[in-house]
Order: C-alpha cells, then sequence, then structure tokens
C-alpha cells in the first residue's frame, strides 16, 4: 500500500480516462464540456507515457507527451474557433440542437 | 516511501475528484477551474516521479494557455449559464445507462490490462537507457529531443502554425458596412481630383455635388 509503483499511476491514468469517456457519452448539454472531456482523455493518456518513461528509465515516452500536449493545444484552439464559429452562425452550442447533419 | 505514498495519495484523488467534477458541474465556467485543478495536480504528480520539464510544459501550456482559452470562450458565448444537468434533464432517454454500461466495460478492461500483465524479463536491459547518465531530466529530454526527434519536432511546429492559421482563418469575419481608413487612397489623392475651381456667380450660390 505505501509502496507506490507502476500500477498505482495506470490505474489512476485509467480512471481519468474513464472519467473523460463518462463525460462524453453522458453530456447532452454543452459542447465545451465535451471539449473538456478529451482533453481528460489526452491528460490520462499522458500520464500513462510518462510513468512507464520513469518505470522503463527510457525518455522516448517522455517525448512523445511533448508532442501529445502539442496536438491537444493545437485541438484545443481548432475546436473552440470552430464552436464559436457555430455559435455565430447558429446560435446555441447545446449538444441536443445541433442536428444539421441530420445523423 | 511513506511521504511518496501519502503525496500520490494526496494528488491522485485531488485529480480524480475535479475530474468527476469537470464533467458534472452545472455551471461550465466551475468545470474550466476545476480543470485547471486538475491538470495542476496531475503537474505535480508529474514533478513527484521525476519528469520535472513536462510538469512544468504542463502547467505552462495547459493552464497557462488551453484552461485560460476555455475561459475566454465560455465567457464570450455567454453559456455560463447554461445548465449542464444530464442527471437531471427530464427527457433523458435511454442513453445514460448503456453510456454507463461502455464506461463501466472499459474502466475494466483497463484495469484487468494493468492487473493481469507481466513485463517479459529482459525488457529492462533491451531499452535505452538514457535517463541515467546524470544529467538533469531537462538537459537529457534536450538531449533527444533535438537529435532523434528533431524530425518530428519540427512537425508538430508544423502542427501549431498551421492549427493558428485555422481558427484565425474559422473565426474572421469581414464586417459589412464599416468605414475604415485606406492610406493608399488618402496618398494618391490629387489635387485635380479633390478641389474644384467654380466660378460663383452672385445671388446664386453654387450647387455642390451634382
Amino acid at each position: 500500500m505505501t509502496e507506490i509503483g507502476l500500477g498505482h499511476y495506470l490505474t489512476l491514468g485509467a480512471v481519468i480516462f474513464t472519467i473523460g469517456i463518462v463525460g462524453i457519452f453522458l453530456n447532452r448539454k454543452n459542447i465545451i464540456v465535451i471539449l473538456m472531456s478529451i482533453e481528460l482523455i489526452l491528460l490520462a493518456v499522458n500520464i500513462n507515457l510518462v510513468s512507464f518513461s520513469i518505470y522503463l528509465q527510457d525518455l522516448t515516452g517522455q517525448v512523445f507527451t511533448l508532442f501529445i500536449l502539442t496536438v491537444a493545444a493545437a485541438e484545443a484552439a481548432i475546436g473552440l474557433a470552430i464552436i464559436v464559429v457555430y455559435y455565430r452562425n447558429s446560435g446555441t452550442i447545446r449538444v441536443e440542437e445541433i442536428d444539421k447533419l441530420k445523423g | 516511501m511513506i511521504a511518496h505514498a501519502i503525496f500520490f495519495y494526496i494528488f491522485s484523488l485531488i485529480a480524480i475528484i475535479s475530474a468527476i467534477m469537470v464533467t458534472v458541474s452545472k455551471n461550465t465556467v466551475h468545470s474550466v477551474f476545476f480543470l485547471i485543478l486538475d491538470f495542476i495536480s496531475i503537474s505535480c504528480l508529474f514533478i513527484m516521479i521525476g519528469a520535472e520539464f513536462l510538469g512544468m510544459i504542463m502547467l505552462i501550456v495547459y493552464v497557462g494557455a488551453v484552461a485560460v482559452l476555455f475561459l475566454f470562450v465560455v465567457m464570450m458565448l455567454n453559456v455560463a449559464q447554461q445548465k449542464n444537468q444530464w442527471l437531471l434533464s427530464e427527457d433523458s432517454s435511454g442513453h445514460i445507462p448503456v453510456g454507463l454500461i461502455i464506461s463501466a466495460l472499459i474502466f475494466f478492461e483497463l484495469i484487468i490490462v494493468i492487473g493481469g500483465w507481466k513485463y517479459k524479463p529482459n525488457l529492462l536491459e533491451s531499452t535505452n537507457q538514457n535517463l541515467s547518465i546524470g544529467l538533469s531530466n531537462t538537459h537529457s529530454l534536450g538531449q533527444i529531443l533535438y537529435t532523434d526527434y528533431i524530425h518530428i519536432f519540427q512537425i508538430s511546429g508544423m502542427i501549431l502554425l498551421i492549427a493558428m492559421i485555422g481558427a484565425i482563418v474559422l473565426t474572421f469575419r469581414q464586417r459589412e458596412g464599416v468605414k475604415k481608413q485606406s492610406y493608399i487612397k488618402q496618398i494618391s489623392r490629387e489635387r485635380s481630383e479633390g478641389v474644384e475651381v467654380v466660378d460663383v456667380t452672385s445671388n446664386k450660390g453654387v450647387k455642390i455635388d451634382d
């Protein structure tokens, strides 16, 4: 219990990943919260990569975490820009009212 | 070792609780604040296990840039008071139990993978071991980031550039009916088209803009 190993960090990553998945599945009101859940999922992946990198004494995991960070920042910027444009055009960003594609 | 365990449990508990609060909180601004708390506690964990550079970069990038971007968008779009009540919505169809079941399945699959997993015995010998040279984390990360991964590094810079251009292009709006100064027009104005000499006959005045 007091010996914190790789399994603890991986479990933390799994918990945060699952919370992000729940946030995407169950959210019906606000699309910004869905973007935040995607950020949570990327954070969980980062936790896994960093803990493996520390455990295996190999820096490759941390390098890839850096690139995931870059892509996550770009994704957040583009996603928020799309949300702003959609709100300007249709006046709402509620998830249940975004049905222009009739999917 | 016991202090390590105590700090791990404190930070991971804060991270998990704030991650839950991100998804269930009713106010979107509160969600953004809990997201910031989550990032801070995870970066504390990173610093604790020896990835100092990544912890600091996570603080700068996520808390300093991404979360502030979220806050700006939430405040600009006036959705802060929009209720986020997926637990209480009256028209909630069958998506909540299905989503919960699928999430629980994903979680149990991950736990099974973590719990029942063995390394191959020579895994530690087969890696590069380039963490234990005696350099600091930032130093060794920079040494392999700018040599072995230089192309991927530059490609990630291109990704950031494209994201910036894309965000500008998406949100750029040419407004109609806004009067703007045009320096070219002002400078290239000649006397012949700006000034006109007219003969004014007395008692009749002059007619302008005919």
